[in-house]
């Protein structure tokens, strides 16, 4: 070890071991502002921790306000919209604000104080947003409680401003960090009345992320950046073909490498070299003689897993999501059926921080440093590897070098435990390669649709009939959630109503059913999950069907739209703000609409792109979103940027396709991913009517795809049925 | 054993020397804000100044580097201030994971010393970096915000 590594080593180690939570300590938010200068290195959590005031909310006696956050953050911006709910019921000074991540084990033993920690379905400000508002305003009327009491006064006589209590009628006044000790021995108020979203000051507002600074300069601790003395790195190599076996590999043949210690079978199907570096352990493995058993599925490729989708598309099934009248009877009888097969591919979640998980061992206690989704689930996937009580083991979750989905399992949890254990006492850090990572995905399902459609006499949508068939990400990953008939999540866009995912349009007789086929490739719940292909072919279709019916697509939506308002109205918004009735596009520019519901909002994009020489360039999108409530706009504006570049990579470039049961891209040379270059102007509308939660990270990547096919459509009067577009020759025939 | 300048302080490493100069920095030099994303010189999360050039430091072997080329992380581009590539991200709120941003901002560091003014075209052309976040329209301004406080510090 050079004295670079060990000085390193250390301090990383002390980092770790010194602070009860892997706390990111921000400078406050204002104080950054253009023309100032910000501290750098940024400094961790300051001083002694004080008692806290409740689960939610500890404050220093320098008037730090620490808010405690339980869901992950990986980029997506809840770890501040939450804080700032908290705040707001608080009545705190947002610029003193910090934030601590919780850890599993304390939520375990304190009887799950701080509830759910998984993020996943746009669930993190939405599904805790009552019981984090009701944390910061029961905080509140304790430290209230604690200066009145200390003034001998009614609690009601005081008023908050940024944290400073008063007491108007006597002139006196404190701080939260003054009687902050005190409150800590008050009995928590039995109710508290929570703000009207109106009078929100801290929430609803645009401030800054709580945790960019150390993202800037490169001290920020990920999972992968994590180092300890002593610290091995485990790289392992699973069957390429899922559901394969590993039969054998050689390990004297790397044994006496440089740096190599351990060649391992890590389970079945895996074997990993553990090394002193990653470069080490890296060479090893690719020089490691393996030798694997492919099993059942060593000859799928994408061509017999199609024909298997296709034979669904006319097999019977019992599996409805959505039935109104009779919708084949329509067809049986119908002069003029317009009919349409859509396909959408494998994708990888591909995030740019690969998975890794840092683990240590010993027979009487495990240590996990992870990034992860589930802490809950990884602390018990640790305990279950590591066979041992769960009171012995630890998860200090990392924040997230992107997720999108991919770190909602805990298989890699278990694969590094089991390494650690083969080497107890010794930390090691389990990395895959990018390539592992693209192969050993848990992909976003494939599927194709067959859509038939009926017009009446006036040219409205009489009858249609939507059948899926394709992959069950629940069949693979939640099998308990499964009903009789097939996988409850595979409607999402497309069901008859509920607060989630309701269709939005109202056609007499409509049918629409699933029939599973599972190929052997792991699914798994990619950013936006099954509302990605259901928006593409629900709003690519209803495209079709409008220009069969030689009308505007807006104005074809509308006729099918006025029994679902909410939906209607950001489809509008979306519309006018592109100018579909008011402005002319571009010479040689041209526009697409979609909008769809989901994880609870109600989205809708219009976009516009020209098509030269076959070569698309999308310019513009224009977004509008109904997510009830608002409570950063710069965040949620960003999250509908970023997932138009998500989605509009998955309908450019997005393709794992199969050769001998296995995937074959491997790395962004092959799974290409849209860049700078290729980024449309996007602007965003947000339109919160109030009264409902919706999700912001998911819906909106959902109604991209769509629109700029249907605007692909307009400019070249070709349909893109078949995704990625990079396969489909645009250019004029 | 390497001689390798990174952030103004020679170091001697003890490594072999096909060893990526990512890893080298990463895990002997103990830099970790330089970030592993693909390896194969496709993502620009891993990527570096040597001699003052954006260069993505997972596809280049030690060996091509020698105790001359002046190599500067992440850790070295705003040690003393932040640099005004980190101003600009700092006041844009441009990161969202972080993860690629440190690739970015040292790319975008790298293109306004060749280019401090560049167009919006210039900027889509030179700044190829991944993020699957999707902060390209913060990227952008950023960078035209980078170029704007460094002309104003220029008088």
């Amino acid at each position: 070890m050079t004295t670079h590594e060990r000085t390193s080593a250390m301090r990383a180690a002390g980092r770790l071991s010194r602070r009860g939570f892997l706390a990111g300590a921000g400078a406050a938010a204002g104080a950054f502002s253009f023309g100032f200068s910000f501290p750098l290195p940024v400094r961790a959590a300051t001083q002694a921790a004080a008692p806290e005031v409740n689960a939610w909310v500890v404050i220093q006696p320098d008037e730090t306000v620490i808010i405690r956050i339980a869901r992950a953050e990986m980029g997506q911006g809840s770890l501040t919209g939450l804080a700032q709910l908290v705040a707001e019921e608080l009545d705190c000074d947002w610029d003193k604000v910090r934030f601590e991540l919780v850890k599993p084990s304390e939520n375990r033993r304190r009887e799950r104080v701080w509830r759910d920690m998984s993020t996943g379905g746009s669930r993190a400000i939405r599904g805790s947003q009552e019981y984090v508002r009701t944390g910061g305003a029961t905080a509140r009327a304790m430290l209230v409680q604690a200066a009145a009491q200390g003034w001998g006064v009614p609690a009601a006589q005081c008023t908050v401003a940024k944290g400073v209590v008063t007491h108007q009628a006597s002139g006196r006044s404190t701080t939260y960090g003054a009687v902050a000790a005190a409150a800590n021995g008050i009995a928590p108020p039995t109710a508290v009345t929570l703000k009207d979203p109106k009078d929100w000051t801290i929430a609803g507002q645009p401030v800054k992320r709580l945790d960019t600074l150390d993202k800037l300069n490169g001290s920020l601790v990920y999972g992968m950046d994590i180092s300890m003395p002593g610290m091995l790195v485990a790289i392992p190599k699973a069957c390429p073909v899922h559901g394969g076996k590993l039969k054998s590999f050689d390990a004297a043949a790397v044994a006496k490498m440089r740096g190599v210690k351990h060649m391992l079978r890590v389970d079945d199907e895996t074997v990993a070299v553990v090394a002193d570096t990653f470069w080490r352990a890296k060479t090893a493995l690719d020089a490691l003689p393996v030798e694997w058993d492919n099993g059942p599925n060593a000859n799928v490729s994408s061509e017999t897993i199609t024909e298997m989708l296709r034979e669904g598309l006319t097999a019977d099934t019992q599996f409805v999501g959505n039935r109104v009248g009779d919708a084949k009877a329509v067809l049986a009888g119908a002069g003029r059926v317009i009919e349409a097969d859509y396909g959408f591919p494998y994708q990888n979640h591909a995030p740019m921080e690969v998975i890794n998980a840092t683990v240590r061992w010993t027979p009487e206690r495990c240590e996990m440093w992870a990034p992860t989704q589930v802490a809950e689930a990884a602390l018990d996937a640790l305990a279950s590897a590591a066979g041992l009580p769960v009171e012995a083991c630890e998860v200090h979750v990392t924040r997230i070098g992107g997720s999108f989905g991919r770190r909602l399992t805990t298989e890699y949890v278990t694969m590094a435990t089991r390494i650690a254990k083969e080497i107890p006492g010794t930390p090691v850090k389990m990395m895959w390669t990018r390539e592992e990572d693209m192969v050993q995905g848990r992909f976003h399902p494939v599927t194709q649709c067959r859509l038939r459609g009926v017009l009446d006499a006036d040219g409205n949508v009489e009858a249609l009939h939507m059948r899926i068939s394709g992959q069950s990400i629940m069949a693979y990953m939640r099998p308990s959630i499964m009903t009789a008939n097939g996988d409850p999540v595979t409607f999402q866009g497309l069901l008859p109503g509920g607060a989630e995912m309701a269709i939005g349009y109202t056609i007499p007789n409509l049918l629409i059913d699933h029939a599973m086929r599972n190929p052997h490739i792991r699914p798994g719940a990619w950013r936006g999950v099954n509302l990605n292909q259901n928006a593409v072919y629900l709003e690519c279709f209803i495209d079709e069907m409008a220009q069969a019916a030689n009308t505007d697509p807006l104005v074809f939506r509308r006729k099918l739209m006025a029994n679902h308002p909410k939906h209607l109205a950001v489809l509008e918004a979306a519309a006018k703000g592109i100018g579909w009735e008011t402005t002319k596009p571009a010479d040689g520019v041209h526009r697409g609409l979609a909008q769809v519901m989901g994880f609870g909002s109600y989205v809708a994009a219009a976009a516009e792109v020209s098509v030269t020489g076959g070569r698309l360039k999308i310019h513009r999108i224009v977004a509008a979103t109904d997510p009830g409530y608002v409570v950063n706009p710069q965040q949620v504006e960003a999250q509908i940027a970023g997932s138009f570049v998500y989605g509009l990579s998955a309908m450019l470039y997005g393709e794992c396709t199969v050769k001998d049961g296995r995937i074959v891209e491997e790395n962004f040379d092959t799974y290409n991913v849209m860049r700078l270059d290729e980024m449309p102007e996007v602007e965003v509308i947000t339109v919160p009517s109030g009264g409902f939660w919706g999700g912001v990270g998911e819906p909106t990547i959902a109604v991209a795809a769509p629109a700029v096919l249907n605007a692909v459509f307009a400019a070249t009067g070709k349909r893109v049925r078949q995704l990625p577009l990079k396969n489909i020759d645009l250019g004029t025939s | 054993m390497a001689k390798l300048n990174v952030n103004g302080k020679v170091v001697e490493v003890d490594v072999e020397d096909d060893t990526p100069l990512l890893w080298v920095l990463r895990e002997h030099v103990g830099l970790t804000g330089t970030k592993y994303g693909c390896g194969v010189a496709q993502c620009g999360a891993c990527t570096v100044h040597l001699d003052g050039v954006a260069t993505r430091s997972c596809a280049l072997p030690v060996s091509a580097v020698t105790e001359e080329n002046r190599i500067v992380t992440i850790e070295g581009l705003g040690a003393e201030t932040p640099h005004p590539v980190q101003q600009a991200w700092a006041e844009l709120d441009v990161a969202q994971c972080g993860y690629c941003q440190v690739g970015m901002i040292m790319a975008a560091s790298s293109l306004l010393t060749q280019n401090p003014n560049p167009s919006d075209d210039d900027i889509r052309a030179e700044i190829t970096n991944i993020c699957r976040c999707g902060t390209y329209p913060r990227v952008l301004a950023g960078v035209k915000l980078a170029a704007e406080i460094m002309s104003t510090s220029r008088g």
